[in-house]
């Protein structure tokens, strides 16, 4: 190393920053997570049907009319909530609240309509432990109802906390996580439903 | 006579257990070396280097990037580990597991395994194993051999007593009835994991007649110390005896069928 | 930045027990870890009676253990496998990544790098007390019905469907991946968000490298485990079939599952993080050997950007490799070929690590302080456990040492007498930042050769026993004729076990009496040149008084012209003394 005197005035160090805010960084580094605990569960769905002596046609043993409804419910609530944050970002606090309700609102449909569907398959005494193609029907869709379940937590919270706290300066970044958090739920149902229902 | 399990290696007894073991040695002897290069040289930089009062340290040479001569003996070892699994592991790991060598339906021995024991299944004289079913199990009837099949009438079924002859291989079909478990002989140099739900072939053709141990050697439960069988080698002679008066146990076993406890 | 570091938090419950310092929580992880080691290794020494001396009752302690377990003081098979068990998933979950991590990690991260505190400091809170939660549920299971988990920390289907005690087991995993998923995003986003100015990622100590590799091997390979544990949860609890294939007969009786399912899916998962898992277990450690010996050798390390470039290699690297744990395991004989080729891969940048390493010693002053003792120690100590994962990984001899005492040998020299050693060196190193205060040197040489010696003596006979074709998890090695004549060997084990145990007291007793009555020491003790020594020991709450600027790279020790021989990272070049 040359002297450190020698060298003329040296540069003032600079910040040295990703640019992304923490909580976009972290909400994608979990989502990269769980976009590794999803491929998990969906490669040994293929890899137990590949091995299966027979498996059921999706549309044979499972509510493909019910299911179709529930995809669109989800895609009009991932819509929702792109709106939610519009208004968010506009500073609109009852745009942000309407459109944050309907999302919410969706979202417990999605379930009551998921509540069904496993009651219906319930009182044709079908359970996980029916059989391999059951346990990776429940396994997977009960995984992704959790999934519902959280986010309704999260934009319930955000709901919740959005009058005293629509002006703080980390309100606008904690809905755009959640709303990141909610595209990828949608995301996984629409890998989830052609998967299982339909193939 | 000379025990053949010590403190080193067990005995040589199948084909293929000095080809196992020339690599094990040959390993082991460049580990060793190779430590012994390295301590040596650790040494002598621990000794040489010792922090002296005015002798300060001296800093290498300025140096960027991710190439140091650092890599050169990583190097060395990486020519030697592409030289073993070249020359030395893929074509014996092929010759051990790839395939199967052909043997006529005599030769062929079905091993299930069970918590905590083995079971040892011959097809007998007419080289068919007789068929089994899951709820014919019994523990006189340990297979669930179905003794209406007359495939079955002159099976001979062994607990944890394994016979194999010399000069040719034999075929083993591993199976487990319950949880998975370890085929393993030390002295044969062979192990192989037996998964429930599936049929594992092994073949191996023992060298030396004397008695070895099979252990389980993957987890089973609480008594997993205690499965271990006895593995009888033979000459061909002996074995074609052996194989003579070991009566089919369907004597023994058909008289119990229907019976209810 | 967040707005929690304006006001340091007052009363004893927030600062000390709630606390969302990051130095706060990194401490009760280094306690808690700790603690959980010792834990591990009461459980491994009431096994290593079992293993010297079979079927014969345990002095003293056998007395207090319940009939059902120990009848008459004799370990059963079933608490064996119970204690094998826990004790793998103590040592593994709850000791050595906590302890590296969660402590070290947590600690010296966000110093290295000049931050404040971490990026979520609440959520760093909530990975210290989920990672609790877990491991008391853990511990919990030895009294709850059914005991604790008995099927290995591998966990294996089906017996870790139809054994006791896995269900509490799995909950308590669920609940450790988790805490560590958490501490993972916490640990990338400070790494990238919050350097102090200047310092770019090519001037990171190496420590913060290791940190952050280990963060993404966490981040990436710990979800497949939980989604496994979560199919295996179904399996005992909705008595689904995923690892369960038709028609089992367990001791007798037909196993009521629809089938279908297969065992082997579960080893894929399960070692698809546990190999990633093992290099979380070695980086951190390696960082902190790589910051003590840049320290007591007064020179930079050799090949700075060799190792960066090791460990990113490493961390990919390890993501293709798991299959190498299943090469007997019933899997494709072809699929083991290309497992083969990336294990022999993988060991390239490792061997790299070490010969950068050992090259740093070339040319410097050395001090023999206790922290470079056992960096030292470190460096032939992991170089055996390197060494022997050679014939493991390669096909053939492995399926002669496949699940022998070579195994355990192997990754003992690994874990033990590498990550352990050399988190015991970094206890020394950092005490007087944490603490403000020195351990006892003469209590700590003493430590350093009695674990040394003791190490060696538990885990090298393991070596002879492996070839001589003893297989792991037996409790009683007796009862298999080739084992008989290499029991004097479990005999010297089991004792040097248990010496290594009283060497640990002086060990116990220098940390807690010097965290009170140790010799003050002030701000860097050890001269170096990093940022965690710019600050005060301790650092207060926010660490920094002002935000340090940073203006070279990590190791400037020795520079020409200068009369000290360290040039700190914050130093500023235009107030510099002259030689």
């Amino acid at each position: 190393m040359s002297l450190p005197q020698a060298a003329t005035a040296p540069a003032i160090p600079a910040p040295v920053s990703s640019g992304v805010s923490n909580a976009k960084l972290g909400i994608w580094l979990f989502l990269a997570s769980e976009v590794m605990l999803f491929s998990t569960l969906f490669t040994s769905y293929v890899v137990l049907r590949m091995g299966a002596a027979s498996w059921p046609r999706g549309w044979e043993a499972l509510n493909v009319p019910l299911a179709t409804l529930n995809t669109i419910v989800l895609i009009t609530s991932s819509v929702s909530m792109v709106m939610a944050y519009a208004r968010a970002v506009q500073r609109d606090l009852p745009g942000f609240r309407k459109y944050m309700a309907i999302t919410i609102g969706l979202a417990y449909l999605f379930l009551i309509f998921k509540c069904y569907e496993y009651g219906s398959h319930f009182e044709h005494n079908e359970w996980p432990s029916t059989s391999i193609f059951h346990a990776v029907y429940f396994t997977l869709t009960g995984l992704h109802c959790l999934h519902v379940i959280g986010g309704i937590i999260v934009n319930s919270t955000l709901y919740w906390m959005s009058g005293k706290n629509f002006d703080h300066p980390l309100f606008l970044g904690r809905v755009e996580a959640a709303g990141l958090y909610w595209h990828f739920v949608d995301i996984v149902w629409i890998f989830l439903f052609p998967a299982i229902y339909l193939i | 006579m000379k025990s053949i399990y010590g403190w080193g290696l067990p005995v040589e007894a199948s084909t293929y257990a000095k080809d196992v073991d020339f690599g094990i040695r040959l390993i082991h002897a460049a580990m060793f070396t190779i430590f012994i290069l390295w301590a040596i040289f650790f040494v002598y930089l621990l000794v040489r280097y010792r922090r002296r009062e005015g002798v300060p340290a001296k800093r290498d040479p300025e140096h960027h990037g991710i190439f140091s001569a650092s890599l050169i003996p990583d190097l060395i070892v990486m020519l030697f580990e592409i030289a073993l699994i070249f020359f030395y592991a893929i074509p014996v790991w092929s010759r051990i597991k790839g395939h199967a060598p052909d043997v006529p339906p005599a030769n062929r021995i079905d091993v299930v395994a069970e918590q905590f024991a083995w079971n040892i299944h011959y097809p007998g004289a007419d080289g068919k194993f007789g068929r089994t079913e899951m709820d014919k199990i019994h523990f006189s009837n340990p297979l669930g051999l179905d003794y209406s099949d007359p495939a079955a009438k002159d099976d001979i079924v062994l607990a944890n007593e394994l016979h194999l002859p010399t000069g040719r291989p034999t075929l083993i079909r591993l199976t487990s009835l319950d949880v998975i478990h370890s085929f393993w002989i030390p002295s044969f140099r062979i192990k192989q994991d037996i998964v429930p739900g599936m049929a594992i072939p092994l073949w191996v053709e023992p060298d030396r007649p004397g008695t070895y141990e099979l252990s389980c050697a993957q987890l089973c439960g609480f008594a997993h110390s205690l499965m271990r069988a006895t593995v009888i080698v033979q000459t061909p002679e002996d074995y074609a005896k052996w194989l003579k008066s070991a009566a089919p146990s369907v004597a023994a076993a058909s008289t119990n069928t229907g019976q209810s406890w | 930045m967040v707005d929690t570091h304006a006001h340091p938090p007052q009363g004893f419950i927030q600062k000390y027990v709630f606390s969302q310092d990051h130095k706060i929580i990194a401490l009760q992880y280094l306690i808690t870890a700790w603690i959980f080691l010792l834990i591990g290794f009461v459980f491994i020494m009431v096994m290593r009676w079992s293993l010297a001396f079979p079927g014969t009752p345990i002095p003293w302690i056998g007395r207090f253990l319940p009939a059902d377990l120990a009848p008459n003081g004799v370990i059963s098979g079933q608490f064996y496998n119970s204690l094998c068990a826990m004790h793998g998933t103590i040592m593994v979950f709850l000791g050595v990544v906590p302890l590296g991590v969660g402590a070290f990690g947590n600690y010296l991260l966000p110093l290295q790098i000049g931050a404040p505190d971490m990026a979520f400091p609440r959520l760093n809170m909530l990975s210290y007390w989920v990672y609790l939660a877990g491991g008391l549920l853990m511990l919990g299971s030895f009294i709850l019905p059914g005991g604790a988990a008995q099927s290995g920390w591998t966990s294996y289907p089906p017996l870790a469907i139809i054994n006791p005690g896995q269900t509490v087991w799995l909950f308590g995993m669920v609940l450790l991946i988790t805490s560590s998923l958490l501490g993972a995003i916490n640990f990338i986003v400070t790494t990238l968000n919050l350097r102090a100015p200047g310092m770019h990622l090519m001037r990171m100590p190496i420590f913060v490298w290791s940190e952050l590799v280990a963060a993404f091997l966490l981040l990436l390979a710990f979800p497949p485990l939980e989604g496994a544990a979560i199919m295996q949860l179904m399996d005992r609890i909705a008595h689904t079939s995923f690892y369960v294939p038709k028609d089992l007969v367990v001791l007798g009786m037909m196993h009521k599952a629809s089938g279908g399912g297969q065992p082997l899916l579960w080893q894929h998962l399960f070692w698809f993080l546990a190999h990633p898992e093992v290099y979380v277990l070695l980086l951190p450690p390696m960082g902190i050997v790589a910051e003590i010996i840049a320290n007591n050798t007064r020179k930079p390390l050799h090949g700075y950007g060799t190792i960066v470039a090791s460990m990113l290699s490493i961390g990919a690297m390890s993501f293709i490799v798991w299959a190498h744990h299943m090469f007997v395991s019933g899997m494709s004989a072809t699929l083991s070929n290309f497992f083969l080729v990336t294990t022999m891969i993988i060991s390239v940048p490792s061997v790299a690590i070490l010969t950068c390493l050992i090259f740093s010693l070339m040319g410097g002053s050395i001090r023999f302080t206790t922290p470079m003792l056992f960096a030292l120690a470190f460096l032939p100590m992991f170089g055996i456990g390197g060494l022997t994962g050679l014939p493991l990984g390669l096909t053939v001899t492995d399926i002669y040492l496949h699940d022998t005492y070579y195994v355990i040998g192997h990754f003992h020299y690994v874990v033990v007498t590498g990550s352990i050693i050399a988190l015991m060196g970094g206890t020394y190193h950092w005490f007087p930042k944490w603490f403000g205060r020195r351990m006892n040197d003469a209590l700590g040489r003493f430590h350093f050769w009695g674990t040394l010696i003791c190490m060696n003596c538990v885990f090298f006979p393991m070596f002879i026993l492996g070839l001589a074709g003893q297989n792991r998890r037996y409790y009683d090695p007796t009862a298999h004729l080739h084992d008989l004549p290499t029991q004097p060997l479990h005999v010297l084990s089991s004792v040097a076990a248990w010496l290594l145990f009283l060497v640990q007291l002086p060990f116990i007793y220098n940390f807690f009496h010097s965290i009170w009555r140790g010799e003050k020491s002030e701000e860097n003790p050890w001269k170096a040149t990093t940022l965690e020594w710019a600050c005060p020991s301790p650092p207060p709450h926010g660490n920094f008084t002002e935000t340090p600027l940073v203006w070279r790279g990590p190791y400037e020790y020795s520079p020409e012209g200068l009369k000290t021989d360290w040039l700190p990272q914050n130093a500023d070049p235009r107030s510099l003394e002259a030689a």
